[in-house]
């Protein structure tokens, strides 16, 4: 069923963000206690979904741009080793320097190295996964060189010495009231402070941040930045974004390093139609993106003179060796899958603790760090299939979580370290649906629950670990008589010469 | 048409009036039903929890239990998809391609309560009589796995006497995903919270569903609040005549 692919670099354990300290229901329930979590993330969540519903149904071959999108991601996951070689050739012909990162130590070594050798100890981004991924900016931090995020929310998270808890908007869970107290404490420190006469109108925000964001660009010799996409056939790299702080990065500075996970790839410039169409609807909810970079190696004169590509594994070809959980690196992390969960509209990212939250994180995570390290991300759903809808790459989520939590399992059974209630649970439930008279005798025996019944005739509180249903919700009585045994009765009637008809009880689950 | 019922081990154990109503609902529209008896459970909840490898003896036992059947009818959104989208999978793991290749045949002769009535039987009308204020949830795996669409909307629909209400954000999860009510129970709780509050705000005495496990998980909220809103299966209220005790 699962195999352990030894020799498969995974993200390795203490750096980047890929881990939590806690389990998702442990930390999930502090999400829930956060009245404003709850209320920010709900609203944020229901607008960014209705829009992208309302530019989704308007594009009448949905469908079909969809399955392109898979079929041209399964196409690059097949034959990755040839794409990413010509890539590399690509690119080193038109004068960029291309990097192979192992994983995120190797990464984050390779940056530091390259910035260090221009001898500037500040650096700009562009916001990335990748680079929030291998904890970049703690790495470089380490090596003495400050990273300054640009992204608006990006910046909103760095200021507030915070973790991104989404996707594409990582201070979701942030209001403009927030907002205000983290710019006005904060951006004096590491620059140009904000006007102590500041609101929370968001105009005003945007104002303090493009103000602080403006001496940064223009001070800035060298840039990080990750890829949406990067096109073998050319060696163009992409970069998709709505506030422009990427443009100002990928053109102002003199070195640019770009960071990218080794399934960004798309064969041929011709691809790009898809997936330009794909992800601003499914992300932003936008018809189209406001801005989109595209850059071939050095220009002379255009933009920066010395670019360094970063292709990063990190756990990509352990996951690509997992016939059923490969599609997981079809993500174009458009976050689509994140707007529609139920459960993460209720946590938020930082319950799952891993840069890579919601549907999409719990079957990515655990596949880049090993699913041992991640082992309660796959159960931290209900399998209701939103995300599968939404994903514009199609990748089924529900499907690929409970194969993961078959990995999941069979990597505990194999350390003997399954919770014993649950094995026990599993294991005699087992057992007694494998024979149908030990299932009959079982159901008969579950009458005696009826002594559980209080005047209310509900059961209201149940011992460990069935206690975790009863806290919020009663549990009917057992019948007097299990379905089977009326059947049975029934059918003695009928051979009998009568019917035991007119008993079914209409007043529901009383 | 012979009928054979898949009855689902939690409307056995738990909740009998489902499986009673379900075969009276077929055989008033002329249909003789089965119930093997040799059948205990699709085993969904072993495979969404992980253990694969124990629902394998359940899933043979489905098969062969099942196989001598022109048609299975289930009142169960999610048994009909572990029957349909899980079963051939958890034979595959164990590399028993013959398993998987008989689970698939059954499984395309497996039809969940609603479509079995619109799809095979062509019927929407089944002269059912329940005069009370409903809502209904759709169900995650009914909408989104078997894909029932409006099928069960538009057999209520056609239920004389009925006063139907549209649920409010219908399709969102109610939270109880088999263990995931018992291995999340906080983020259980607050989705729970959420579509009670969602079924509260239609004022409807009644809120049905074709699936007795998010039922289980609805009803329990709502009693355990005293919100005096009952849950009743799809089953029972179309298995309801002007003849039968029809009081919620």
């Amino acid at each position: 069923m699962s195999r352990t692919f030894l020799g498969m670099p995974t993200a390795p354990p203490g750096v980047g963000m890929l881990r939590g300290e806690r389990p998702f229901p442990d930390a999930a329930r502090t999400a829930l206690a956060d009245t404003q979590l709850r209320r920010n993330l709900g609203k944020a969540t229901a607008t960014i979904r209705a829009k992208r519903a309302a530019v989704v149904a308007e594009v009448p071959d949905w469908a079909a741009l969809r399955e392109a999108g898979a079929a041209i991601k399964d196409e690059v996951l097949a034959n990755l080793d040839r794409y990413l070689v010509q890539l590399e050739e690509r690119v080193t012909a038109r004068g960029g320097v291309v990097h192979w990162a192992r994983d995120a130590e190797e990464a984050n070594r390779v940056v530091a190295g390259v910035v260090r050798a221009t001898g500037v100890r500040e650096v700009v981004k562009v916001k990335s996964m990748a680079t929030q991924e291998i904890g970049l900016n703690e790495a470089l931090q380490q090596a003495g060189i400050a990273a300054w995020e640009t992204d608006l929310a990006e910046l909103i998270v760095q200021l507030g010495h915070d973790a991104p808890s989404h996707i594409l908007v990582p201070a979701i869970h942030r209001n403009r009231a927030e907002i205000r107290q983290i710019f006005l404490a904060e951006m004096g420190k590491v620059g140009l402070p904000a006007d102590p006469g500041l609101t929370d109108e968001p105009r005003a925000l945007a104002e303090a941040a493009r103000l602080h964001l403006r001496r940064k660009f223009l001070d800035a010799e060298v840039a990080v930045s990750g890829a949406n996409f990067a096109v073998a056939e050319t060696g163009t790299l992409a970069v998709v974004e709505s506030e422009g702080n990427g443009r100002m990065c990928l053109t102002l500075p003199r070195v640019l390093v770009t960071v990218m996970g080794i399934e960004k790839l798309v064969p041929t410039w011709r691809d790009l139609e898809v997936f330009l169409q794909l992800l601003p609807r499914s992300s932003t909810g936008e018809r189209m993106n406001p801005y989109t970079s595209m850059w071939t190696g050095v220009a002379a004169g255009d933009g920066p003179q010395e670019f360094h590509l970063v292709l990063l594994d990190n756990g990509r070809t352990a996951t690509l060796a997992d016939p059923q959980g490969r599609a997981a690196l079809r993500c174009i992390r458009c976050s689509a899958c994140l707007n529609v969960c139920p459960v993460y509209e209720r946590t938020g990212g930082h319950a799952y603790g891993s840069v890579y939250p919601g549907p999409i994180g719990a079957v990515l995570s655990p596949q880049l760090t090993g699913v041992a390290d991640n082992a309660s991300l796959p159960f931290a759903s209900t399998l209701c299939g939103a995300c599968y809808d939404a994903c514009p790459v199609a990748i089924d989520i529900p499907s690929m979580l409970v194969h993961l939590r078959s990995r999941a399992v069979e990597a505990k059974r194999e350390a003997h370290r399954l919770p014993a209630p649950e094995q026990a649970l599993m294991a005699s439930a087992a057992w007694t649906m494998a024979d149908p008279g030990r299932w009959a005798r079982a159901l008969r025996a579950a009458r005696l629950g009826r002594l559980l019944g209080g005047r209310r005739r509900r059961i209201s509180a149940l011992p460990p670990p069935l206690n975790a249903w009863t806290s919020t919700r009663d549990l009917p009585l057992p019948p007097r008589e299990p379905f089977r045994d009326w059947w049975a009765r029934r059918r003695r009637g009928d051979r009998a010469g009568g019917r035991a008809t007119g008993d079914q009880d209409a007043r529901g689950d009383r | 048409m012979q009928v054979a019922l898949l009855v689902t081990c939690l409307v056995d154990g738990l909740f009998p009036d489902v499986g009673k109503a379900t075969v009276g609902l077929l055989e008033r529209l002329g249909h003789q039903v089965e119930v093997p008896p040799a059948q205990t459970c699709c085993g969904q909840m072993h495979v969404n929890t992980g253990y694969a490898r124990e629902a394998l003896p359940l899933v043979r036992r489905h098969v062969e239990v099942f196989s001598g059947y022109q048609a299975v009818v289930v009142p169960s959104g999610s048994c009909a998809g572990s029957v349909r989208h899980q079963h051939a999978w958890v034979a595959q793991q164990a590399g028993d391609a013959g398993l998987a290749a008989a689970a698939e045949a059954v499984a395309s002769r497996t039809y969940e309560l609603s479509e079995f009535l619109v799809d095979v039987l062509g019927v929407t009308d089944v002269g059912a009589y329940y005069p009370h204020r409903v809502t209904y949830h759709p169900t995650c795996h009914s909408l989104r796995v078997l894909r029932v669409g409006d099928r069960p909307l538009r057999l209520l629909r056609a239920v004389a006497g009925i006063d139907l209400v549209e649920l409010p954000e219908a399709e969102s999860c109610c939270g109880f995903g088999g263990t995931f009510a018992l291995k999340n129970p906080d983020v259980s709780a607050a989705m729970l919270a959420d579509k009670m509050r969602q079924v509260l705000a239609t004022r409807a005495e009644v809120c049905a569903a074709g699936d007795s496990s998010c039922l289980m998980h609805i009803g329990g909220g709502l009693s355990r609040l005293r919100t005096g809103v009952r849950t009743v299966h799809l089953a029972q209220i179309l298995a309801s005549t002007a003849g039968e005790a029809t009081a919620p």
